[in-house]
């Protein structure tokens, strides 16, 4: 074997700035050390210091959100992930994340370690993961590179998550011209943990021995960090290699292992590694312990010969933590990983001091204060410069009045339904091992958010992921609000109440001033939300750079949404008709304005309007009525109004139970393509036994919810007046038809 | 030492439909003249033996045993030294 | 007495405390798990090969995990006549361990599926069903990429033959048909037995069909019929 030793480059502004930092950050380093870094170290600020890392230009707008709340067990940004108190002595961990970037250059692998990364959150914390969730957009469906995408990205997930064994609650996809080239793949997990059993990601205990354990260290995803943090081009295609590719059997195993290691009680802190790798878990856990912490890299089970202390440091293989072990207890540690045939190997200690020092053939490599590395530490921060989007105005100011409107409603609600936007995503989700663990009670599809029961408690965990792209785009403030509101009334729907929202940020390139008012708008909108609705924000994740040739994506906020159901025997709700002779009611606002809405998408080809209004403490009474109704055992089937309004949320609750209705829209006020197209909200239509209707009534007439009986649930068709009247197979057969068909050509 | 490259395929008498998508998709390319497509393993082992008789011995019983599943599969052993 | 039910782990068994759960809390058996490095099965009437991706399923599902220790000892439980059930993963472990015939290809739309599917009971003289009526159509969860069944022409009639198959896929009313048939298995076989009678293979999911909140307790009588068996063994 002959031995290259690689001439290390020199370390001057130019490389600084190849390395993507700018001039001022470059000074700000050679400050902190007070000299200039060595190649190691200019890489570690470089990926530290990176948007994904730092949260450099998102952090001091996500510290404006409402963070606290009673439940809370760990703030926002604290740990891996956040952490809600759910009773009977049990914890709720959980996150979403994003990897766009890895997925719109190669969908399968990207899909798949971000599914990878997310449960590793989970249970770095202790918890067992115990459902998943995603969140996928992508451009018109009609291109075949889109086609190609959600193949790739959902066999991804599949191939993934179904080995790891977490089933799949719920999701979503939206399909839009906006993401084209730059589609989203958001990834959440939630996991439980038992109260006081939660694992800290610290390195605490001078003289303390620091373990890495799991999978060797290859080349994968070098600079993966900083790549996730560029607009996507034609260079970054040609960046493929950088991809990493995972292995869900030694994830499966890590988990098993990590969580049975954590319960030797030997293990002080632990981490896991994603962006950045060894270098970033090893100086958060350092800053965060408020200690020194040195390394010897020659440890490190390695995959590849030859690897540079940068390459090692940098480097984003999968499947691995970083351990601080009980001084002399080590070897329990070790014992446990090698019982599940993984490495664990002592390859530092917590020191004196506050740096992270990196040794490799008996020299000092990096030698760095650890929070000069850290978000929250000595990374930068900065506000960007904002400024109002000039198309606002125009869209805002769309009459659609203006609008040539058919009166054709049978031909626009089954277009509706054949709509990818609102169609069944049945082809998806069958690919997804959706019952692993016996615990879904509401499975993707039929339900308005995910449900599962959490063992030995009569609780159930409701969860779901929300936004609707558009709305944000044409009214940032009102979309963040709704994508709050709506993903809240979507686990009321199912019974539980919203309790706190882990959320995703996907925006554009937040060096463009229309780009960063956008966020801050929406940021802003999501607070009012959070605090109204006292749904406090746990921690998640930002991805800028989200843009192709065309421009930035729409800015699309993802929330994921935890609510608790009570008593899940009781109080589970599904959307779908339940029985002939039942009486339909519709409970909210008035259904007014097209704006936004697929009626105008898919019908139109239009993506104008004002954003729906919301009344966000309207809102708040709404939820709170109907959950009580729910839980009072009165109702027997309710669903929330969504994407294709009123007409499109009847066909739903008509497929999912196999039973039609009769239901005339008299009493509402509007136009008839508002009332059976508005995607306004704070609406849900419910349905009870005939006999129940007045003490359903009354209950939310004392709430001042207007609420009133339009019908009856009964035959194999959908009626609405003498405008609509369909059979069920109908339309079931568009709805359940669209995606198979775009996908099997 | 030798170099065993191994080859797994179905065995002809089962559908392949991996190999079937592919078939179908270059036809969608106009690649037409490709008349047929069998999707199967590649293996590669480095064999440390006294000769390329043995070394193909061990090869075989490798796939036997582990490799190659003999109810759907068929498998080529070629030995490089 | 209560039954003494094993619960075998592999490294990437993930369906392992699924198994476990349905086998402790809902038949109330007294259930434990047998590492994949243990050597001996012990005292115990039934042993469950569980769902999952033993060793990540890389070569072939089941490949790797028939090398297993355990898998010797499973070899000589089932020469002594104590019943296995190998379900999905389990399946198709025992069918690479040589336990039963034949072999497992892709799902004939070589895409992984999810689902409630109805799966009829094709005979009642084995253990495992002598509890159930033949024609009683159960519903129950399906979740594999790989449980498209083959065995070639002359397996197949020996298989009828020896009356081994269990259960065939089925729609509601119990018509086998080709649309209920999803991933291709050959003459629609969705479990099997062996020529004794006392190792069964399903691709299915009795085991996640135990509680009515979950969708389906179709899986109850399945294992009630092998319980009372057991207690007349």
């Amino acid at each position: 074997m002959s031995q290259t030793t690689l001439q290390e480059p020199e370390v001057n502004l130019e490389l600084a700035i190849d390395h993507g930092l700018t001039e001022d950050e470059y000074e700000m380093i050679k400050d902190y050390l007070g000299r200039t870094p060595t190649f190691t170290e200019l890489g570690v600020y470089s990926v530290m210091w990176s948007e994904h890392c730092s949260y450099k230009n998102s952090i001091l707008e996500i510290k404006k959100l409402p963070r606290e709340g009673d439940q809370l067990l760990v703030g926002a940004g604290e740990e891996n992930a956040g952490l809600v108190d759910i009773g009977d002595g049990l914890a709720c961990a959980f996150k979403i994340e994003s990897h766009n970037h890895p997925s719109a250059i190669e969908p399968y692998e990207g899909a798949a370690t971000g599914v990878g990364g997310i449960h590793r959150d989970i249970f770095t914390m202790g918890a067992r993961p115990v459902a998943s969730l995603n969140s996928l957009r992508f451009g018109d469906m009609e291109n075949p590179r889109v086609r190609y995408l959600l193949d790739g990205v959902v066999r991804g997930i599949s191939d993934y998550g179904n080995s790891f064994g977490i089933p799949m609650v719920g999701g979503e996809i939206y399909f839009d011209e906006a993401y084209e080239g730059n589609p989203l793949v958001n990834a959440m997990s939630v996991g439980i943990v038992k109260v006081g059993e939660t694992a800290s990601a610290i390195a605490e205990g001078i003289g303390n021995p620091v373990l890495i354990v799991g999978s060797s260290t290859g080349r994968d995803g070098i600079h993966g960090a900083t790549f996730a943090s560029e607009d996507i081009s034609e260079e970054s295609e040609a960046k493929r290699p950088s991809v990493q590719v995972g292995d869900p059997f030694t994830e499966k195993l890590l988990l098993e292992a990590s969580l049975e290691a954590l319960k030797t009680g030997a293990i002080v802190g632990m981490q896991d590694m994603g962006a950045a790798g060894i270098a970033c878990s090893s100086s958060e856990m350092t800053a965060k312990g408020g200690l020194g912490m040195n390394m010897d890299l020659d440890k490190i089970p390695m995959r590849e010969e030859g690897m540079t202390s940068y390459e090692i440091l940098l480097s984003e293989s999968q499947e691995r933590m970083l351990i601080v072990a009980e001084k002399g207890r080590e070897q329990e540690i070790i014992d446990v990983y090698e019982k599940w045939d993984l490495n664990a190997v002592v390859c530092g200690e917590v020191v004196e001091g506050d740096r992270v020092t990196y040794w490799k053939d008996g020299e000092v490599k990096a030698d760095m204060p650890a929070d000069s590395l850290v978000l929250g530490g000595g990374a930068p921060q900065y506000v960007r410069e904002a400024k109002k989007p000039e198309y606002l105005d125009t869209v805002q100011n769309f009459d659609t009045d203006t609008l040539q409107h058919s009166d054709d409603f049978k031909t626009i609600l089954l277009d509706l339904l054949n709509a990818p936007n609102i169609a069944s995503k049945r082809w998806v989700h069958e690919q997804y091992d959706t019952t692993v663990r016996t615990n879904t009670v509401n499975a993707p599809g039929a339900s308005d958010s995910g449900l599962i029961r959490i063992k030995d408690s009569k609780k159930g965990l409701a969860v779901k992921t929300d936004c609707n792209g558009r709305y944000v785009y044409l009214n940032p403030r009102k979309g963040g609000q709704i994508a709050v509101a709506e993903s809240a009334r979507n686990v009321v729907c199912s019974g539980a109440k919203p309790v706190a929202i882990t959320n995703c940020l996907n925006f554009g390139n937040p060096y463009k001033p229309d780009v960063y008012w956008t966020f801050k708008e929406a940021l802003g909108g999501m607070g009012d939300a959070c605090r109204k609705l006292n749904t406090p924000v746990t921690g998640g994740n930002v991805s800028f750079y989200n843009e192709n040739p065309k421009g930035a994506i729409f800015p699309t906020p993802v929330i994921g949404m935890l609510g608790i159901v009570e008593d899940v025997e009781k109080h589970r709700m599904t959307p779908g008709f339940k029985n002939d002779g039942d009486a339909v009611l519709y409970i909210g606002a008035e259904r007014k304005g097209l704006g936004g809405s697929e009626y105008l998408n898919t019908i139109h080809h239009l993506t104008t309007g004002d954003t729906p209004d919301i009344d966000l403490d309207f809102e708040a009474i709404l939820q709170e009525s109907l959950l009580e109704a729910i839980k009072s055992g009165n109702l027997n089937a309710v669903h929330d109004i969504s994407d294709g309004g009123l007409a499109t949320t009847l066909a739903e609750m008509a497929i999912f139970g196999a039973k039609g209705a009769d239901v005339s829209i008299d009493d509402f006020a509007g136009s008839l393509h508002e009332i059976l197209f508005s995607e306004a909200q704070s609406g849900a239509v419910i349905s009870c036994d005939p006999e129940k209707v007045e003490a359903v009534s009354d209950h939310f007439k004392k709430f001042n919810i207007p609420v009133h009986e339009f019908g009856t649930v009964g035959g194999s068709e959908l009626t609405i007046n003498d405008v609509v009247s369909i059979q069920i197979s109908e339309m079931s057969n568009r709805y359940e038809g669209a995606i198979p068909k775009a996908m099997e050509v | 030492m030798y170099k065993a490259k191994v080859n797994i395929t179905l065995r002809k008498s089962i559908l392949d439909p991996k190999g079937k998508a592919a078939h179908h998709a270059l036809q969608n390319l106009g690649l037409k003249n490709v008349k047929d497509v069998r999707i199967g393993k590649f293996i590669e082992m480095n064999i440390d033996a006294d000769s390329q008789n043995e070394a193909r011995e061990l090869a075989e019983t490798a796939c036997t045993q582990l490799l190659a599943n003999e109810v759907m599969e068929d498998f080529q052993v070629e030995i490089e030294e | 007495m209560s039954k003494k039910i094993g619960v075998i782990v592999f490294p990437g068994s993930n369906c392992d405390h699924d198994a476990y759960h349905a086998m402790k809390h809902v038949m109330n058996a007294d259930t434990t798990f047998l590492w994949h490095k243990d050597k001996e099965i012990g005292d115990l009437d039934l042993v469950i090969v569980p769902g999952g991706f033993s060793y990540g399923d890389y070569l072939r599902s089941g490949a790797i995990a028939r090398f297993s220790p355990i898998m010797e000892a499973v070899q000589d439980y089932v020469k002594k006549g104590f019943p296995v059930l190998g379900i999905c993963n389990g399946f198709q472990i025992l069918l690479e361990a040589g336990l039963l015939p034949g072999a497992m290809l892709h799902n004939e739309k070589l895409r992984f599926v999810c689902k409630n599917v109805n799966i009829r009971v094709e005979n009642n003289r084995s253990l495992f069903t002598s509890g159930m009526k033949e024609g009683t159509v159960l519903n129950v969860p399906v979740s594999h990429g790989e449980g498209n069944y083959f065995i070639d022409d002359e397996g197949l009639s020996d298989l009828k033959e020896h009356e081994q198959i269990a259960f065939r896929y089925c729609d509601a009313n119990g018509n086998v048909t080709q649309e209920a048939n999803f991933n291709g298995s050959v003459d629609s076989i969705a479990g099997i037995i062996n020529k004794q009678g006392n190792v069964l293979g399903m691709m299915p999911h009795p085991e996640r069909a135990m509680e009515p909140l979950l969708g389906s307790s179709d899986g109850i009588p399945f294992f009630e019929s092998i319980f009372n068996s057991l207690q007349l063994a």
